[in-house]
């Protein structure tokens, strides 16, 4: 099936103005009587839940974590793109809609990115009058740095914690209409399945993961702003609970899931350092401002990084791309540290890492400077590696970050399922095959403040309030599904932990689908990966049982939806034949070793339908359209 | 950068079904212990044997692993996070400890905060006292340009300070009196500095206390443990503005 976007037609600059005017509306006194769904609380999810709960719609709104205030958009820590031009350096709507399209290497919807880059700006306003302390200069005027894939400077931030504080933004609007009656949240409360009546989506059945319930909400429409699936890796930069549990859960209900293949290995993280490790830390990319990369010029240098003269260091990103030097974009960076590193020119445990080297600006700038600037990372840094940045450099290499990949949605953020909602990481709509940094935090605002409150009305006003009741049968046929589901994971007591299982996972998806694929490769992860599920279901161990808080359970339902989405992952790398942003097929690579698009054949979404566990999943194609931005190889050189 | 010495520790942990169940410390060994771990690795992994051996592993919170969700929250050693400088739970390292050690671990402790499970407590409190005003009331959309409110740099600093509060209740454990003051104060005052907080600065403090107390926090009686308790060093200064804040609003 050919896949239709719904993208509006006519010059891009009034493409949104002109959908909002053509969206049909509900009216103020009949916005009550809808009941919208809101799953997951981070940035995307909590603006989702507070605007529409403003705007009078009768909202119910979960999240896994004890508050909404603990989703991971908090963790974000670098920056938010918008186009303010405050600088006065040359940006503009049509820059930062451009930089988006290019940094995703021809592989998203303009209309879609044009959007994004117009409610830029006003995401920065909402977020001002809440209160974000985001970062001025001594006359009170806001302050923007530089981030990868840009060459102005439009990424305002709050210290080395905007994520934080644009969360805490969103988490306090959301406070206003909780308190208001608006909107009625659910604390630690996992969505487990999708309720689809007559085709449409009209309910969702969680756990309360306090007393174990098992249970359904009905609405009239579902939003799920969950988030992104890089924990199939194990080893993430994602928090512990991050999963693809309610994307798989809708995915296996009808939703297209979209270039899942598409995921962001961020070059800038804390090199693992054991077996025991739980998860990855990300140093914020805005320290390639200030810091040089650089590996030792010479094979197997074992020496420390002070001892190695200037004459024998290699600043690769500045070599290889002059023009953008260390704020290359991200994909660039981490395979150009992979390169370094699988040219047996890696440094520390096990070679595999490369130097991120402030020695140049604390030389030029200060100490306190830096200090001042990423003193919080700088800190960070110390209480993991026990090394001081400031005298040695620190240690980073690439690990898995985001995913660009997620349920297909048309423009107006809507599944293939009618009244099923996707926003934020877990659509696949702006960031093509890469991410530029401080990109993600604006998508989940837009979506979720200025994208939603519109969409969902056109949505809405085509169909009667409350059509689906509590009763139906299908919210008791998936209560019954969810029971019997974990049922089984209790019953099997087998010998394996659940952590065991997604430990194997991850070494089998790093190894064969990380930042360099190869159709061998994908090959043999699909040998791999249903053996595994196999054994999976006939000998893990869950502990305790379902009717009680059970964290072992929780993990092992996420495990279990992570070793069926990482063949349907691995699937859609084998299918993708060309290399694009941070997806990497060896077979397809320019003499230089930078990625090579096949625009002939693969200048489009590929969207997933499921067709059972072990079936193969139907194709769907999106064609994608570059009228404005002309499709061309991307250069950082 | 790694160790090659492993450490072997006795763990005493607080283990409780529910609100309404008596607790006790059980003991438990975690063997080969890297001191590269973090705290939250080790009790993994202690977890995982007890899988193993079909026994329940222990409850405990935890999400981001980066020190910045606020979801971790175990006292360690009588200390919330365990006592290191400006440190989660799960930045806390084994290196801070030596072979041989015995440790204790147990939840928050406040009436305010419910036992849920071994360690994990229910924070909601810190929640309602948000609601009840930490915020402005700007709609969505309708705003003024970023830049139309002038926030001299110093200003901005002090309500970024304020506004590093994770809301882990650290500073709620840490106090003798269960007070949640400092979290209270580090919104009041961020809010209070910042002319979009203005407006609301009066109806703001008095319905913030008002939660406070509602929440069965008990009261700030001076003891700056909440302060050196908690992992993103909120100053008591905030108290004192909350106060001052406070005074303000009632006449």
């Amino acid at each position: 099936m050919i896949l239709d976007g719904k993208c509006p037609t006519g010059p891009i600059e009034k493409t949104w103005d002109k959908h909002r005017f053509d969206m049909k509306l509900v009216n103020p006194a009949n916005k009550r009587k809808y009941k919208i769904l809101v799953v997951g609380t981070g940035l995307a999810g909590g603006a989702a839940a507070a605007s529409l709960g403003e705007l009078g719609y009768n909202v119910e709104a979960f999240c896994y974590q004890d508050s909404p205030r603990r989703a991971h958009s908090i963790a974000a820590q670098g920056g938010i793109n918008a186009a303010k031009n405050y600088p006065n350096d040359g940006d503009s709507i049509y820059r930062l809609f451009y930089d988006t399209i290019k940094g995703g290497d021809f592989r998203a919807r303009e209309a879609d990115v044009w959007r994004l880059a117009q409610v830029s700006n006003n995401i920065i306003d909402q977020c001002v009058a809440q209160g974000v302390p985001f970062a001025r200069d001594y006359a009170g005027y806001l302050d923007n740095r530089s981030f990868g894939g840009a060459q102005v400077s439009r990424t305002f931030y709050a210290r080395g914690q905007t994520g934080q504080q644009l969360l805490l933004g969103a988490y306090s609007a959301l406070a206003r209409q909780i308190k208001a009656g608006t909107v009625k949240m659910f604390n630690r409360t996992e969505m487990l399945d999708l309720i689809v009546v007559d085709g449409e989506a009209k309910g969702i059945t969680v756990r309360d993961m306090v007393t174990g319930e098992i249970r359904s909400h009905v609405g009239d429409a579902v939003v799920l702003c969950t988030g992104g699936y890089v924990n199939v890796f194990y080893l993430s930069t994602n928090a512990m609970g991050c999963s693809v549990t309610a994307a798989w859960k809708a995915h296996r209900k009808g939703a297209f899931f979209a270039n899942p293949c598409y995921t962001q290995i961020h070059p800038t993280c804390i090199p693992q350092h054991g077996d025991k490790q739980s998860k990855l830390t990300l140093m914020s990319e805005s320290l390639r401002n200030d810091g040089r990369c650089w590996a030792p010029k010479n094979k197997g240098d074992k020496r420390a990084p002070g001892e190695i003269p200037e004459e024998e260091r290699d600043y690769y990103l500045e070599r290889k791309y002059p023009s953008f030097g260390n704020l290359a974009p991200r994909d660039i960076a981490s395979r150009a540290a992979k390169e370094q590193c699988d040219d047996d020119r890696g440094v520390g445990p096990g070679g595999r890492g490369v130097y991120l080297d402030f020695a140049a600006s604390i030389k030029r700038l200060g100490e306190d400077t830096i200090r001042e600037r990423y003193g919080n990372l700088f800190e960070m840094y110390e209480k993991i590696t026990d090394e001081n940045a400031y005298k040695v450099p620190m240690r980073i290499y690439p690990a898995p970050h985001y995913s660009m990949g997620g349920l297909w949605v048309d423009y107006n953020c809507e599944s293939n399922v009618p009244g099923l909602f996707v926003l934020g990481e877990a659509n696949f709509s702006v960031h093509g095959a890469n991410r530029l940094g401080a990109s993600a935090l604006m998508q989940g605002l837009a979506d979720g403040y200025f994208v939603i409150p519109y969409t969902i009305a056109n949505y809405l006003a085509k169909t009667a309030p409350g059509k689906v009741k509590a009763d139906n049968p299908e919210c008791k046929k998936s209560v019954d599904d969810v029971n019997n589901n974990l049922k089984k994971l209790m019953s099997i007591n087998g010998k394996k932990t659940v952590s065991e299982f997604h430990r194997e996972l991850g070494r089998i998806m790093w190894e064969n689908v990380g930042m360099a694929r190869s159709e061998q490769s994908c090959k043999e992860a699909l040998k791999k990966i249903p053996a595994l599920r196999e054994e999976f279901w006939k000998n893990v161990k869950v502990s305790g049982s379902g009717a009680q808080f059970n964290q072992d359970l929780e993990n092992a339902g996420r495990v279990a939806d992570f070793l069926e989405f990482g063949e349907l992952l691995t699937r859609d790398a084998l299918y993708r034949n060309e290399s694009c942003g941070g997806h990497f097929r060896v077979e397809h690579q320019m003499p230089d070793g930078e990625a090579k698009r096949d625009d002939e054949n693969f200048c489009h979404a590929a969207a997933w339908e499921f067709k059972g566990v072990n079936a193969e999943p139907e194709l769907h194609i999106e064609p994608l359209k570059f009228e404005n931005v002309h499709l061309a190889i991307r250069s950082y050189k | 950068m790694s160790h090659d010495k492993t450490m072997n520790l006795t763990l005493h942990v607080w283990r409780q079904n529910g609100p309404k169940d008596p607790g006790k410390f059980e003991v438990y060994e975690a063997k080969n212990v890297s001191p590269d771990q973090s705290f939250l690795e080790m009790l993994d992994e202690v977890n995982e044997d007890l899988i193993k051996a079909g026994k329940d592993p222990i409850a405990f919170d935890h999400d981001c692993r980066e020190g910045i969700c606020g979801m971790c929250s175990q006292v360690i050693n009588g200390m919330a996070h365990g006592g290191q400088d400006r440190t989660t739970v799960c930045q806390l390292h084994m290196r801070m400890f030596k072979d041989g050690d015995t440790i204790y671990i147990e939840p928050w402790r406040a009436r305010a905060f419910p036992i849920v499970k071994d360690l994990v407590v229910d924070r909601g409190a810190l929640d309602t006292i948000i609601q009840a005003g930490g915020y402005t009331s700007a709609h969505t959309g309708g705003v003024a340009d970023g830049n139309a409110l002038l926030v001299p740099k110093d200003i901005a600093d002090y309500a970024m300070d304020a506004a590093e509060c994770i809301g882990c209740g650290a500073c709620v454990a840490g106090c003798p009196n269960g007070s949640a003051m400092l979290f209270t104060s580090a919104k009041v005052s961020q809010l209070a500095v910042l002319p979009q907080g203005k407006a609301e600065a009066k109806r703001r403090v008095q319905e913030m206390t008002g939660a406070l107390q509602e929440c069965g926090f008990g009261n700030c009686t001076n003891h700056y443990e909440c302060q050196a308790a908690c992992p993103k060093g909120i100053n008591v200064k905030f108290i004192a503005t909350l106060n001052r804040e406070y005074l303000k609003s009632i006449f």
